[in-house]
C-alpha cells in the first residue's frame, strides 16, 4: 500500500467505501484520480460489478416510469388557450 | 445506458417545435403539451394537496410559458424553462393552500454519512460478505412492468427531498445542475439526496427481484383460465 501510495495511485478502495461513490462515479462528479481508483477497483471485483450493474437497471427502470398521458380535457383547454393566444398575439402585430 | 437517449433525443426539435409555434402552429403546440405535461404534472404533484390542484398549476404554467414566450431565447433547454415557471407557480399554490413546503422544510431522511448499503453486508476488511446479486437482465426485461410499479411505490415512500430530487433527475431526466438551480440547493447536496434516495430503491428492487418478480404468480387471480 506504502508503495502504491509513493506511486500516487491512493490507496484501494474497499468495496464498503466503493458502494458510497456510485453516484458520483455516474454523475461524472469524480475527480480523474478518484475514478481511476474506482475503476481500478470495479475492473477487479465482480460483486461491486455486479452492485454497479443493478443500479445502473435501476436508473433504466427509473427512466421509464414516467411514461403516461396527458388527460384530453386539459389538453383540449390548453389547445383553446392557445387558439386565443395566437389570436390576441396576430391583433397586436 | 442504452435507453438513456429518449430524453436527450428530444432536445433538438424542442427548438422547431418552439419556432412552429411562435407562427401559431397549434400542433406543435400540442406535441409540446403531450411531451412535457405528464413529468410536469408529477413535479407539481409533489407541492400541492391534490391531483386537480395540480392539473391547474400545469395550465397556468402552459399559458405563462406563451405569454413569456418572446422572452425564451433558447439559452437553457425548453424543459429547465417550463419547470423553472412551474416550480414557482406550485409553491405559490402550495403557500395559498397553506401547505407551505419550501424545500428546505422538507422531510430529507438521513443525510449524514451513514452507510447506504446495510454495515453487516461487508467484512472487517470493508470486502463483501453479503455481495449482490447480479440481476439476470431477459429476467428483469420480462418483468419490466412489476419493477416499474415496485420502483413507483418506493420512490413514492422516499424521505421528500429524496423523492424530489430523483423524480428531477433520474425519472424527468434534469441534470444535477438544473434539479439544484430548481430547488435552490447546491449540486452536492443534489447528488447526496440522489445517492440516498437510489441506495434505497436499488435495494427494493434488488430484494424483489431475489425474491423472485412473477415467481408466485398467479396471486391474484390473474390467470385466465377461469
Amino acid at each position: 500500500m506504502t508503495v502504491l501510495n509513493f506511486l500516487g495511485r491512493g490507496a484501494p478502495l474497499s468495496c464498503r467505501e466503493l458502494v458510497e461513490l456510485v453516484t458520483d462515479y455516474l454523475e461524472g462528479a469524480m475527480p480523474a484520480r478518484e475514478r481511476r481508483r474506482f475503476e481500478r477497483h470495479i475492473a477487479g471485483c465482480p460483486h461491486c460489478t455486479a452492485y454497479l450493474e443493478q443500479l445502473r437497471t435501476t436508473l433504466d427502470v427509473l427512466g421509464t416510469i414516467g411514461e403516461d398521458d396527458i388527460e384530453e380535457p386539459v389538453r383540449e383547454d390548453l389547445l383553446a388557450a392557445f387558439r386565443g393566444w395566437h389570436a390576441e398575439r396576430a391583433g397586436d402585430a | 445506458m442504452a435507453d438513456g437517449t429518449q430524453t436527450r433525443a428530444g432536445a433538438a426539435d424542442d427548438a422547431e417545435l418552439v419556432a412552429r409555434l411562435r407562427l401559431g402552429d397549434e400542433r406543435a403546440f400540442a406535441t409540446l403539451v403531450a411531451r412535457y405535461s405528464p413529468s410536469m404534472l408529477r413535479v407539481a404533484r409533489m407541492y400541492v394537496s391534490s391531483q386537480a390542484v395540480a392539473e391547474d398549476v400545469v395550465q397556468e404554467t402552459w399559458l405563462g410559458f406563451l405569454r413569456g414566450l418572446d422572452r425564451f431565447e433558447g439559452r437553457s433547454s425548453l424543459k429547465t424553462w417550463l419547470f423553472r415557471i412551474l416550480v414557482n407557480r406550485a409553491i405559490t399554490r402550495g403557500e395559498r393552500e397553506a401547505r407551505s413546503v419550501p424545500f428546505s422544510a422538507l422531510d430529507s431522511g438521513d443525510e449524514g454519512d451513514s452507510p447506504t448499503v446495510e454495515a453487516d453486508r461487508f467484512g472487517a476488511d470493508g470486502a463483501w460478505l453479503t455481495p449482490p446479486r447480479p440481476f439476470d437482465q431477459p429476467e428483469i426485461r420480462a418483468h419490466a412492468l412489476e419493477l416499474r410499479g415496485e420502483l413507483r411505490s418506493a420512490l413514492a415512500e422516499l424521505p421528500e427531498r429524496q423523492r424530489v430530487v430523483v423524480t428531477l433527475h433520474d425519472v424527468e431526466g434534469l441534470g444535477t445542475d438544473e434539479v439544484a438551480t430548481l430547488l435552490g440547493i447546491t449540486e452536492n447536496n443534489a447528488r447526496v439526496l440522489l445517492h440516498r434516495g437510489r441506495a434505497h430503491l436499488q435495494a427494493t428492487l434488488a430484494g424483489y427481484v431475489d425474491h423472485g418478480a412473477g415467481r408466485n404468480e398467479p396471486a391474484r387471480g390473474e390467470d385466465s383460465s377461469t
